[in-house]
């Protein structure tokens, strides 16, 4: 590895329909195979043909947390990626086109032209997907590589299209190849190799892996973007892992279906989006209320209602706060990235297990849709397991409580089937035998003692949910404050700032609910000046942690147009800020998809 | 720690039981008079005569007057949320295709509220039974309309009579695929129970209506419509296989409203189909970890 980190990034731009994922995909399975960390996001919207598309994928011998600020290398696989972003390209930049399609624009100063005069190339191809080919060559010559290693991708890719198309693509691509090479000058740093192979998944990946390596059984789902990743992943590896995997005809159904499972003795979960959560708002109270152990995962996207469909957001917090009726305890965790849903599943569902109740993994389209490499050597399948006080020998007489009042607040539970241990369980309060406190008379001490029992098993687990730290020097001028996916970005923000002289730390959070806010005080209380970064209107995270601390921040960096935050956004805020400027920053977002 | 639980029921097989056996811990709180006693008698009857044990059981219900009924059983139950027993029941026969599921609620749990997992449910063929105790009015909210209400009828929520026209449940059950569609009353108990035992042994989606009169807010419908009107299916010519013959008869109302077995048919289950479920026993009491050969194998892809 050179000491100079290589940092390089490219962007692939047409219409939906114009067969944008197939070389985004074949080049990243390149890369990670190469060693390369990447990291992919795919600006898209819900139409089916049409519209524009711009995956941006960004790649580095380094691990990468976010898409990064610039583009080195453009693919404009129509006149609308041309005509939008051409003047995003900067000195050194590539632009690849199809000049028989496509008039260029006016290229910025030092930003190279690559006109590709397809028909010429492909000797007359009509296939109208065959520029995607062209592209990948030409791509590929820029980057200095061997031919061989896209022809290793496209006969994988094509493979199973038959030997005629494998030959199509090999033929055309190497045509480009040799047009580039004959043509323009490639990149002055070749694309480096990693120490070993990486892996590539998605968030959404990563959330049923996780799923699965916590020893889910039963996985439920109606499909709903940004969270149908999940499903398609469980339809796809469930039979081969002994999980049920089924697909219901709404989310009331699917959330209650879990509750069934769980209650049987799976561990169970189901994914959706905002959308899709509030039909299963209902069921988080009656998990809560019959303790049974169960994991939600909402994958934010921008709302309200069907809102945008394709776009990212932290919007959902004061949903997920306020999902179900009553006053009860519940987890709430908001991953940071894509490996860290895939270790947050196997946690949470131990602590679910643990205290009886339900828990909501509150991820967003950035995490679940994005494209990310891993180190397949960090992927642990096999994370402790801790299924909490469940009963396993049969028992004689019928002296069992299923909700008995114990010290911890957590009663042994037992599983349907299971001789001497028969109950019934309610979303009607209940008293410690599982008896409807309605069916004699609503007990008011009864009543206090069950609420207390229930909320008692969280107060015993409390330890085992860490606090948020600070990362980074203590004494920095700037405290950044985020929550969730916006981790990997801030991170990146704050070298930058570095760079420019102003040293700022970082506080991210990941539980939300139990919130540590002892500790949150002690620490906020050490920083000098705060800005928290949310994606979203309204502060939400702001607004929740002012109401478990009472504590207020010195400003604001909040973006709610449906794309992510690039480091530069970030960046140029804080600046703002510093300068006193502003405290309430919105950036700008100068990539139009 | 991971904990597999195998073989958590050993010992010698317990004797047969009696209906009294599956007596819950509560009596019920309904209206006497009320037709859900005897649902819940035939219930226990049938439980008993087919050999069942109470912890082979699990009813599931949602919310209204009949969906108190799995407290008053003794057996594993749910009493869960409105218009959900059906999904809540599927989730626990997929995890543990070992017991026995009975749903139960009423029409407005089953047909209003819960009326699009009914539909679901049928086609899907999960070997569950469902037992409807339908009273055609909301009984535990005081007297409403309910889908199954008469064309016509006053209750406090349409107190100039009801506009719309009821829902015919069998008929929708035979259209939405399910493969064992029955109708019982209450007030004949020999042949609803024996109706009952048929409906737990069929393999597959199982669905009882049972006219179970509310005494207290339905007095179009009460025993005394019934006893006169009533048919047997089974003391005529009617084939079980004949959906369009059934569809004819559940439609019947007027001086002949006819109970029995509409239609029977045996078609693979939903379970038989899964091939999750193929080995292995339920999937509640498997190793909870994925092997590590298999997760290799998902590596493996990933790059």
């Amino acid at each position: 590895m050179s000491s100079e980190k290589f940092d390089f990034a490219f962007a692939i731009g047409g219409a939906a329909g114009q067969g944008i994922a197939t070389p985004g995909n074949i080049l990243a399975r390149s890369f990670v195979r190469r060693g390369l960390h990447l990291n992919a996001y795919n600006a898209y919207q819900s139409i089916i043909r049409g519209g524009h598309i711009f995956l941006t994928v960004r790649i580095s011998d380094r691990p990468v947390e976010n898409h990064g600020d610039k583009l080195d290398l453009i693919v404009c696989l129509n006149q609308d990626t041309m005509n939008r972003h051409i003047s995003l390209m900067g000195p050194g930049s590539r632009i690849i086109y199809n000049s028989d399609a496509i008039k260029p624009g006016e290229a910025n100063q030092g930003a190279h032209l690559c006109p590709l005069p397809v028909v010429e190339i492909t000797d007359g191809n009509r296939n109208r997907l065959i520029q995607n080919t062209v592209s990948l060559g030409s791509m590929v010559s820029l980057l200095g590589l061997d031919f061989q290693v896209l022809e290793d991708a496209l006969r994988l890719h094509f493979g199973r299209k038959g030997e005629a198309v494998v030959e199509e693509n090999v033929n055309v691509a190497r045509a480009a190849f040799e047009y580039t090479a004959a043509n323009f000058l490639p990149f002055e740093r070749p694309l480096p190799e990693g120490p070993k192979p990486l892996a590539v998944w998605t968030g959404n990946d990563a959330i049923a892996m996780g799923g699965a390596a916590a020893g889910v059984k039963f996985y439920c789902a109606y499909p709903m973007s940004p969270a149908t990743g999940v499903l398609h992943w469980m339809a796809q590896n469930g039979p081969d892992l002994g999980i049920m995997v089924r697909q219901i005809e709404d989310e009331i159904g699917v959330s209650m279906m879990t509750i069934g499972a769980a209650h049987a003795g799976c561990r169970a979960m189901c994914a959706t989006s905002g959308g899709g959560f509030a039909l299963m708002t209902e069921s988080v109270g009656a998990a809560a209320m019959m303790e049974i152990p169960m994991v939600f995962i909402n994958v934010q996207r921008a709302g309200p209602s069907t809102g945008v469909p394709t776009k990212t957001e932290q919007g959902d917090l004061w949903q997920m706060l306020g999902a179900s009726q009553g006053d009860f305890e519940k987890f709430i965790v908001a991953p940071r990235d894509a490996l860290d849903a895939f270790n947050t599943l196997p946690q949470l569902f131990n602590l679910v297990d643990r205290c009886q109740c339900p828990g909501i993994v509150l991820s967003d389209l950035l995490i679940s849709e994005g494209t990310f490499s891993v180190d397949p050597d960090v992927i642990d399948m096999h994370p402790p397991i801790d299924r909490g006080e469940l009963i396993t020998d049969p028992a004689n007489g019928d002296e069992y409580l299923r909700y008995e009042d114990t010290k911890s607040g957590v009663s042994p539970r037992a599983l349907p089937g299971m001789q001497g241990y028969i109950h019934v369980v309610s979303t009607d309060e209940h008293d410690e035998d599982g008896i409807l406190l309605s069916d004699e008379f609503t007990n008011p001490h009864k009543r206090r003692k069950m609420v207390e029992k229930r909320a008692r098993k969280i107060q015993y687990i409390l330890d085992d949910v860490p606090p948020p730290k600070l990362e980074g020097p203590e004494d920095a001028e700037i405290t950044l404050i985020g929550w969730g996916s916006t981790y990997g970005v801030i991170r990146e923000a704050i070298e930058q700032l570095e760079e420019k002289g102003v040293i700022a730390n970082h506080l991210s959070f990941k539980w939300i609910v139990p919130f540590k806010a002892e500790a949150v005080v002690e620490i906020i209380g050490r920083c000098k000046r705060t800005i928290m970064i949310e994606n979203n209107y309204s502060g939400q995270f702001f607004r929740f942690m002012r109401s478990e601390t009472g504590l207020d921040v010195d400003g604001h960096i909040r973006k709610y147009d449906g794309e992510p935050f690039m480091p530069h956004h970030i960046v140029q805020a804080v600046l703002d800020q510093v300068s006193g400027q502003t405290t309430h920053s919105v950036p700008f977002q100068e990539i139009m998809v | 720690m991971s904990v597999i639980i195998e073989d958590i029921n050993s010992g010698p097989p317990p004797a047969p039981l009696k209906a009294k056996d599956f007596k819950g811990k509560v009596d019920p709180d309904w209206c006497a008079g009320c037709g859900d006693f005897g649902v819940l008698k035939g219930l226990q009857s049938a439980c008993a005569s087919l050999g069942l044990q109470p912890h082979e059981i699990v009813t599931v219900s949602g919310i209204g007057c009949s969906s108190n009924l799995p407290g008053y059983f003794n057996a594993y139950g749910m009493h869960t949320l409105h218009g959900r027993s059906l999904p809540v029941a599927t989730g626990v026969k997929l995890a543990n295709h070992e017991l026995t599921v009975i749903a139960t609620g009423g029409d407005g749990d089953g047909y209003g509220i819960g009326g699009n997992h009914f539909t679901h449910l049928a086609r899907r063929n999960v070997n569950l039974t469902y037992v409807v105790m339908n009273n055609q009015v909301y009984g535990l909210t005081t007297g409403q309309i309910s889908p199954t209400s008469c064309h016509g009828m006053k209750t406090k929520s349409t107190p100039f009579g009801n506009v719309e026209t009821p829902i015919n449940p069998i008929t929708s059950s035979i259209m939405n695929g399910a493969t064992f569609v029955a109708r019982a009353f209450s007030g004949d108990p020999k042949h609803m129970i024996s109706l009952m035992e048929k409906a737990i042994q069929h393999k597959g989606f199982a669905h009882i209506d049972v006219f179970s009169p509310c005494v207290t807010f339905n007095h179009d419908n009460d025993y005394k419509f019934f006893k006169p009107r009533i048919k047997r299916l089974e003391d005529e010519e009617h084939d079980v296989s004949d959906w369009k013959a059934a569809c004819e008869k559940a439609m019947e109302w007027g001086d002949t409203i006819y109970t029995g077995l509409f239609l029977h048919r045996q078609q693979a289950t939903l379970e038989d189909q899964e091939a999750v479920l193929a080995e292995g026993g339920p999937l509640s009491f498997r190793p909870i970890a994925v092997t590590k050969e298999k997760s290799q194998q998902i590596i493996k892809r990933m790059m």
